[in-house]
C-alpha cells in the first residue's frame, strides 16, 4: 500500500492566513492510500468542504504541506472526478451529453475527443447502464428524479477515469431509500474500478457502510481528531448494517461526534 | 383548441377597447382631447398611406438599431461577466449611462451626425443595449461554484468553461432581455423622430398634433403598440425554441 493523499499539518483560512477570521481547517493530517475509501464526518461548517478543496487544489492551503501521488498540490489536480449536494447536471444537455462532458474538456482528453466519441458513447452507455440509466440517456435532466440525476452526476464524475474522486455529501438531498439503494451503487462501482474516494457526509450510516476508515473532524477550525478503520467484510449490504459489528461502530463514531459537538 | 389562456389577451385587449370607446361616447369627451377608438382607426384608414410608409420607416431603423444593441450588448455582457475586473470596472460607467433621459441624448446626436436616420438608429440601440448587457452579464456571474469546480478540477481551459458552461447558462437570460430591448428599441427611435426626425411615426404624430389631428396621433401610437407587441411576441417564440430547456419541461411546443 502506498500513500496516495497526504495532508501534513494543513491549515487554511478564507481570506489568506494574515486575516483575522478563524481558520476554516487547523493541523488537519492524514494520509490515504491508494485504492482506499475514506469517509469524513463532522458537525456542519467544520471544514470538510474546505478540505476536499485543499486536496483537489482549488483552494490552496496556506501552511503544511498537501501531497497527491506524490507530488505536492500546488494548482488544481486535473484527473480529479467530483459530485455534490446538488447533481449540477447542465440543463440543456441530455444525460448522456453530460456525462461525456470530462471527456470533452479533461486536459487529457480534449485533443482527442472528436476521434474518440464512438468508443467515448459506448463507454458512457454502458456506465449508465451500470447504475441503472439504461434508457435516459437522451432526456433532459429535469425528466430524472432526483436520485436518478445524482446517478448521473456520479457517472460524471467517473466517466474519465479519474485516480481520486471528491463526494461532497453526495446523497444528502435524497430520501432514505434512494439514498441506501445508491451505497449499494457506489460500492459496486468503487469495487470494480477502485479508485481512491473521499467521501463528506454526515450519515454515519453512510460512512461505516461505503468507507474502509472513517475520520472524524472537529467542529471550526476543522482539526481531525479521531479515525477509524471499519474492517467489515465486502460487498456490504443493507443487511450487514444491521448486524452487530456495524451497529457498535456506528454508536462509536455517534459517541465521538457527540464529544466533538460539546467541545 | 381554444383555452381560456389563449382568449385571454384578445378579451383583455378587446375589453380595453370597448371601455375606452363607452367612456367617449357616455361622456361626449371631445376628439381633440381623446378619440375614441373607432374615431382613431378611421384616422387610420384614411391616412393609410403615409402611416404605412412611416410605420415601415420607424420599423427598419428600430430594427438596425436592436441588431447593433444585440452584437454589442452580447459581446460586453460575456466580457463583463466572464471577469470581474472588467465587470466592477464598467458597471458604475453602465447604470451611469443607463440613468441618462435618452431625449437628452438626441441634440448631441444630431450635432454629431444630422438630422435624420442616424440620430434614431443610435437612439434605439443606446436605449436598448443595457438590458442586454446587464442580463447576459447576469447569467455568466452566477455560475453555480460547484460546476466551476467540476470544471476546473478536470484541467478545463477557461474558454472551454465559457463556452461549454457560462455561454449556454446565459442564454435564457439573453432571450429574456430580447423581449425587453425590442419595446425599448421603438421607443427610442420613436424619441428620436420626435425630437429631431424628418420622418418616422415620431415625425408623424408630432406633425399631426400640432394641427390637431388627435386621431391620426392614437392611430400612430396604435400602429407603434402594435409593431411592439408583434416583435414581443416573435422573440418570445424565439426563446422557447432555443432555450426551452430554461422553462422545466413545462408546455414548451
Ligand atoms: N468561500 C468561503 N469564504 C469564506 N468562508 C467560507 C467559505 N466557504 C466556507 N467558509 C467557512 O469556512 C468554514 C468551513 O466551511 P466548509 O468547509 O464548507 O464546512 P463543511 O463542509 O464542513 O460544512 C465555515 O465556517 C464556512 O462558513
Ligand atoms: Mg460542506
Amino acid at each position: 500500500m502506498t500513500a496516495f493523499v497526504e495532508l501534513d499539518q494543513v491549515t487554511m483560512t478564507y481570506g489568506g492566513a494574515g486575516s483575522d477570521t478563524t481558520p476554516a481547517v487547523a493541523d488537519a493530517s492524514l494520509t490515504i492510500n491508494r485504492g482506499e475509501f475514506v469517509a469524513m464526518v463532522g458537525p456542519s461548517g467544520c471544514g470538510k468542504s474546505s478540505l476536499l478543496k485543499i486536496v483537489s487544489g482549488l483552494m490552496p492551503a496556506d501552511e503544511g504541506i498537501t501531497r497527491v501521488a506524490g507530488e505536492a498540490v500546488i494548482r488544481p489536480l486535473t484527473m480529479v472526478g467530483m459530485a455534490f449536494q446538488n447533481a449540477t447536471l447542465l440543463p440543456w444537455r441530455t444525460t448522456l451529453e453530460n456525462v461525456l462532458l470530462p471527456l470533452e474538456v479533461s486536459r487529457t482528453h480534449r485533443a482527442t475527443f472528436r476521434r474518440k466519441k464512438a468508443e467515448h458513447i459506448e463507454a458512457a452507455r454502458s456506465l449508465l447502464k451500470t447504475v441503472g440509466l439504461e434508457g435516459y440517456e437522451d432526456h433532459a435532466p429535469y425528466e430524472l428524479s432526483g436520485g436518478m440525476q445524482q446517478r448521473a452526476s456520479l457517472c460524471r464524475a467517473l466517466i474519465h477515469a479519474p485516480d481520486l474522486l471528491l463526494l461532497d455529501e453526495p446523497f444528502a438531498a435524497l430520501d432514505a431509500f434512494t439514498r441506501e439503494e445508491l451505497w449499494g451503487v457506489l460500492q459496486d462501482l468503487w469495487m470494480q474500478r477502485k479508485f481512491t474516494v473521499i467521501l463528506v457526509t454526515h450519515d454515519l450510516r453512510e460512512a461505516v457502510y461505503l468507507a474502509d476508515r472513517v475520520y472524524v473532524v472537529s467542529k471550526r477550525p476543522g482539526r481531525i481528531v479521531y479515525e477509524r478503520p471499519v474492517p467489515l467484510a465486502r460487498p456490504r449490504t443493507l443487511e450487514s448494517t444491521f448486524d452487530q459489528g456495524f451497529v457498535d461502530l456506528v454508536h462509536k463514531l455517534r459517541d465521538h461526534i457527540g464529544e466533538v459537538r460539546a467541545s | 383548441m381554444i383555452t381560456p389562456i389563449k382568449l385571454a389577451p384578445w378579451l383583455a385587449t378587446f375589453g380595453l377597447f370597448a371601455v375606452w370607446e363607452l367612456v367617449c361616447r357616455l361622456f361626449s369627451v371631445p376628439e381633440f382631447i381623446l378619440p375614441a377608438p373607432s374615431a382613431a382607426i378611421a384616422a387610420l384608414i384614411e391616412y393609410w398611406p403615409a402611416i404605412w410608409q412611416n410605420a415601415f420607416y420607424t420599423f427598419w431603423v428600430t430594427m438596425v438599431g436592436f441588431a447593433l444593441a444585440v452584437v454589442f450588448g452580447l459581446a460586453l455582457g460575456l466580457v463583463t461577466g466572464a471577469s470581474a475586473l472588467v465587470y466592477s470596472a464598467i458597471y458604475p460607467l453602465l447604470v451611469g449611462f443607463n440613468s441618462i433621459p435618452k431625449v437628452a441624448i438626441v441634440p448631441v446626436l444630431v450635432v454629431w451626425f444630422g438630422i435624420g436616420t442616424i440620430p434614431a438608429i443610435l437612439t434605439a440601440f443606446t436605449i436598448s443595449f443595457f438590458p442586454i448587457v446587464v442580463n447576459v452579464a447576469t447569467g455568466l456571474a452566477t455560475l453555480e461554484p460547484e460546476i466551476r469546480d467540476v470544471m476546473r478540477s478536470l484541467g478545463a481551459r477557461k474558454i472551454d468553461i465559457l463556452l461549454k458552461v457560462g455561454v449556454p447558462r446565459s442564454m435564457p437570460y439573453f432571450f429574456a432581455s430580447l423581449k425587453v430591448a425590442i419595446t425599448l428599441a421603438f421607443v427610442g427611435t420613436v424619441i428620436s423622430e420626435t425630437v429631431a426626425g424628418n420622418g418616422g411615426m415620431g415625425h408623424l404624430m408630432l406633425t399631426a398634433s400640432s394641427s390637431f389631428r388627435v386621431p391620426l396621433v392614437f392611430a400612430g401610437l396604435l400602429v407603434i403598440a402594435a409593431m411592439g407587441v408583434g416583435m414581443y411576441a416573435i422573440f418570445a417564440l424565439v426563446e422557447r425554441r432555443f432555450v426551452g430547456w430554461a422553462f422545466r419541461g413545462g408546455d414548451t411546443g
